[in-house]
């Protein structure tokens, strides 16, 4: 799919992919080590805003805590009347003016046997303080948190946040302090001194805290009750753990856990009250072990991360629409030129070579390749005006070559019979062309009334030489032949004709024959050419036994022989080339005369056409694919004599 | 004549008013008590009062602030309130006592006492408590566990229980004493959570006390038992109705948590909304809502006699009446 689209899409869609990719990784790797780093320094300030917070809570608390801590280890070491007390305590309240109340509250007759409440208690009311005595049936302090909790565990300890009524519905903390007498050297629980706080002023101090745009702190009790909340609907009522309840929130229920065991920590959450993803940094009040925690939404933590991020993001879009353009024009730049030349490219392929490639502009691969063009498109004009000219010669030299081989081959007799009034003998002879123009010739005619003559050669080379060799044996061979001269004397005349002026020392073997058809008597004679198959009317097919002579057009003084058959009716003589003989198969192995014996020799009745033919085939499919080297030339004669009574002259049968 | 017609009408108009008054005036006036603050333990009465289940009854009920510094039995003798509610174990030892008050309508059938303890402390079983701190409530809260702790023969030291959990929160005590509507969940609204408690559900650890019960003296009832059955009777519709509406029945909750200035929230209100219809009518439950089976009075009477806490036993039909099945 991809490979169908053009260089600029390729270019666009890989370099901005990879862009993308890089500029991603960076952004969000970016993103997420700057919101590290910022969460790392917010939790710094967070942590330094809340344990200042703590701290300023703590010295009130501390401070608030030396009082009832002091009375207590007054009344332990030193005896005390009744006025004693009240003066004590009257005087707490009044030397300390975060202490909204105070009192000793004894153990039901442990102040006096016959007192089973024993509690004054000082408190403010309208800048007076006041005097009044805890403890009725409907008021049985020693049940409650303040008297009971320190009095069960043995240690100071502040209360649960409350509602006090009587003091105008405000929220209040007693610390309470228990005392003990030495009664038999054992230490026993006398009662407690306690200071009620109210919690106002820690909603001032908590509700100054501000982080951020809308970041607040709140303050939880160590039952997890909201004491200072923004919200005011939420304090005293709801307590961390109902609120995460309601919101089915555990993570809130885990932070709330991890609040009331004293444990700073800062983690993220969802706020309560807005539902905004947040941060909050809690610590503890180590006095009362309470925790304030201070909250901020997480989108005003990272807001200046985000608008960097916004920024970054935009500069990454512009620069990408840039970079877009950019590899668009650069490409197009590429990819035109390259256009062009592929357009003229194509108009030479169509063989239009006078096409104008583009103009070479730049010395880059483009100008390069383009100048490459230019250079071939010469090459190939001038290549294809020589491939032309050569082509036309080659045409014209083969279509010559051709005529030329026409012209041999009508030299040659191909009319069968050839002599149809001749009844004394049949002859036959086929000469099948090489490809390249061969040299092989035969030729027969009648003398006069009596005698046939014949003859098979073959010249030593090919080509238009030796067709034109043959041409002259042929022309030579006729014009000399005469009944009255043996063809030794023929082969003789024609030897010497043919070695004047041959400067090209080509030379032709010949065996040529002379038959009284009206006798039987067979002359011959032969120039260094194969030996001929004499097959005896009903004998095995034998060798001729050849008179010596050498090739013709070589030696003038070459000397030829006559040698003298007699044949008798059905004997049939097989001349041939060396085409025949000579023939290769694919195992380069030859036809061999061997072969040749045998082809005979399978076929004794044929007919000089039909035994040539089977020669000739025989040779064939001996040589299969193999291309034919040479000219093959096959020469058949029967002689069948003649038979005076015979009504049809030339007919005969053998025995 | 025009005259004559508009004097007719402003007489009619009248007529109706003063009609009106009378039938504001026709209501019973009654006044009831529940025996703590306002919470969704008297979901129903909250209801029936709000949605008019009285009024159509024609009764006009106060329902006075409770507290633990007014007890029904208190109230109900000295006549400062007609109903109030109380366990039966409550009513039962009261009865015992000489106060003349019938059950009129039993209302919780299953006990949601219970003893609870931080696994932290080492208490998993109920002999893990043999020796340790048991925070109790008064007198009427202590049947139960000291039936239970007789029955696992367990010695401990009881500390009187407060209003609030912090003794048992700060480690003050082992065990503390909670209503599973109630203080269970505040403690774990507290921050502990249930895997980290161990819970002794009395109803299955001891013996099952039916809880709160609509109470009267007797003479209140002789006097106007149609009005003791109408009170039973539209408290009941409330009570169907909160438990087929919860959010409606904890907007009505809610209203008189914030009337009574109670430190509680919403969530807390809804599971013991839950929690009540759980006891009420606990799945399975074949008592008809109101009706106190004498078995439950028989088995309850027996541990108070086993225990000491009465002598004089009152008949089951001189306790109970049925103003459920009766019209």
């Amino acid at each position: 799919m991809i490979k169908n689209l053009g260089l600029a899409f390729k270019l666009i869609i890989f370099i901005l992919t990879s862009t993308t990719i890089i500029f991603v990784a960076a952004f969000v790797y970016n993103y997420h080590y700057s919101k590290k780093t910022l969460l790392k320094n917010i939790e710094e300030n967070a942590r330094n805003l809340t344990l200042s917070t703590v701290y300023k809570i703590e010295t009130v608390l501390r401070s608030v805590e030396e009082v009832p801590l002091n009375q207590a280890s007054i009344i332990e070491k030193y005896p005390y009347q009744r006025q004693d007390l009240l003066k004590l305590v009257q005087s707490a309240v009044a030397n300390n003016p975060e202490i909204f109340g105070s009192t000793f509250a004894f153990e039901p007759y442990a102040f006096n046997p016959t007192l089973l409440y024993f509690a004054p208690y000082y408190y403010r009311n309208n800048e007076k303080i006041i005097l009044t005595f805890l403890g009725s049936d409907s008021y049985r302090y020693f049940y409650l948190d303040w008297f009971q909790i320190p009095k069960e565990i043995d240690s100071p300890v502040w209360s649960e946040p409350f509602y006090d009524e009587g003091a105008g519905n405000i929220i209040m903390s007693t610390y309470s302090v228990p005392f003990y007498k030495k009664i038999d050297g054992k230490n026993k629980f006398r009662g407690v001194v306690t200071a009620d706080i109210s919690l106002m002023w820690l909603k001032d101090i908590v509700s100054s805290v501000k982080i951020y745009k809308t970041g607040y702190a709140f303050l939880i009790s160590q039952n997890g009750v909201m004491v200072t909340h923004p919200e005011k609907q939420l304090i005293m009522k709801e307590s961390i753990f109902s609120i995460a309840e309601a919101r089915k929130d555990s993570t809130l229920r885990q932070v709330g856990r991890k609040m009331i065991t004293g444990e700073p920590g800062f983690v993220p959450l969802q706020d309560f009250v807005s539902g905004k993803k947040s941060w909050m940094y809690y610590a503890p009040l180590p006095s009362n072990g309470w925790s304030l925690g201070v909250i901020f939404p997480e989108e005003e933590l990272f807001a200046d991360v985000s608008r960097l991020s916004k920024q970054v993001l935009l500069i990454g879009v512009v620069g990408f629409t840039f970079l877009c353009i950019v590899i668009a024009f650069f490409s197009r730049t590429i990819t035109k030129p390259l256009g062009s030349l592929a357009r003229s490219t194509s108009e030479i392929v169509k063989g239009n070579l006078d096409i104008e490639l583009p103009e070479v502009r730049a010395n880059d691969e483009i100008g390069k390749l383009t100048r490459s063009f230019k250079e071939m498109k010469v090459a190939l004009k001038e290549y294809i005006a020589n491939l032309a000219a050569t082509t036309a010669a080659k045409e014209r030299i083969e279509s010559e070559l051709k005529i030329a081989r026409t012209i041999q081959m009508s030299f040659l007799p191909k009319h069968f019979p050839p002599f149809p009034d001749k009844v004394e003998f049949e002859i036959f002879a086929s000469l099948e062309p090489a490809k390249e123009i061969g040299g092989d010739l035969y030729d027969f005619f009648l003398l006069d009334e009596e005698h046939l003559f014949f003859v098979v050669g073959d010249v030593s080379d090919k080509g238009i030489p030796a067709a034109l060799f043959m041409a002259v044996t042929k022309t030579l061979l006729k014009g000399t032949a005469e009944p009255q001269l043996k063809p030794s004397d023929i082969l003789k005349r024609v030897n010497l004709e043919l070695c004047q002026d041959n400067e090209s020392n080509m030379f032709v073997t010949v065996f040529c024959g002379i038959l009284n058809f009206k006798s039987g008597e067979l002359l011959y004679s032969n120039a260094g050419h194969n030996p001929p198959l004499l097959v005896r009317a009903g004998q095995e097919p034998e060798w001729l036994e050849l008179p010596k002579g050498f090739f013709l057009g070589v030696f003038e003084e070459s000397q030829y022989d006559t040698k003298k058959v007699e044949l008798r009716s059905g004997d049939l003589l097989l001349v041939y080339t060396d085409g025949v003989t000579e023939a290769l198969n694919e195992n380069k192995e030859l036809y061999s005369e061997q072969r040749l014996l045998e082809t005979t020799r399978t076929y004794p009745d044929n007919s000089p056409e039909e035994l040539v033919n089977n020669v000739v085939n025989a040779v064939k499919s001996f040589s299969k694919e193999v291309s034919q080297a040479d000219d093959i030339t096959v020469l058949a004669l029967r002689f069948k004599g003649i038979k005076e009574d015979s009504p049809y002259p030339g007919f005969f049968q053998y025995a | 004549m025009l005259k004559f017609k508009i004097f007719f009408l402003f007489a009619l108009l009248l007529l109706i008013t003063i009609a009106a008054q009378a039938n504001e005036k026709g209501l019973k006036k009654t006044t009831f008590i529940p025996q703590w603050v306002p919470q969704s333990q008297f979901a129903g009465y909250f209801v029936a009062q709000e949605k008019g289940f009285y009024r159509k009854h024609g009764l006009e009920v106060k329902i006075l602030r409770g507290g633990p510094d007014y007890p029904p039995s208190a109230l109900l003798k000295e006549k400062r309130a007609d109903f109030g509610t109380m366990f039966l174990s409550t009513g039962i030892q009261k009865r015992s006592q000489g106060l003349p008050i019938v059950n009129i309508g039993q209302i919780v059938q299953r006990s949601s006492l219970m003893l609870v303890a931080k696994k932290s402390s080492g208490i998993y079983s109920p002999r893990d408590i043999n020796g340790r701190k048991v925070g109790l409530w008064g007198s009427e809260f202590q049947v139960q566990p000291k039936a239970f702790f007789k029955k696992h023969n367990l010695h401990v030291t009881i500390i009187p229980q407060s209003a609030t959990l912090n003794l048992f929160l700060r480690n003050g005590v082992d065990v503390a004493s909670a209503m599973w509507y109630n203080e269970y969940h505040t403690i774990i609204n507290s921050g502990i959570n249930p895997t980290e408690l161990t819970t002794f559900f009395l109803s299955e650890y001891s013996v099952n006390f039916p809880e709160d019960g609509i109470y009267c003296l007797k003479k209140t009832f002789d006097h106007d038992p149609a009005l003791c059955r109408d009170f039973v009777k539209a408290s009941l519709e409330g009570w169907e109705y909160a438990f087929d509406n919860p959010e409606p029945a904890l907007d009505i909750v809610m209203k008189y948590v914030v009337d009574g200035n109670i430190a509680t929230n919403r969530v807390h209100q809804k599971w013991m909304l839950e929690r009540m219809k759980d006891i009420i009518n606990p799945s399975g439950n074949t008592v008809p809502l109101g009706t106190l089976q004498a078995g439950d009075y028989n088995r309850v009477v027996q541990e108070l006699k086993v225990n000491r806490l009465i002598t004089a036993v009152p008949s089951f039909s001189d306790f109970f009446i049925d103003c459920v099945s009766h019209d």
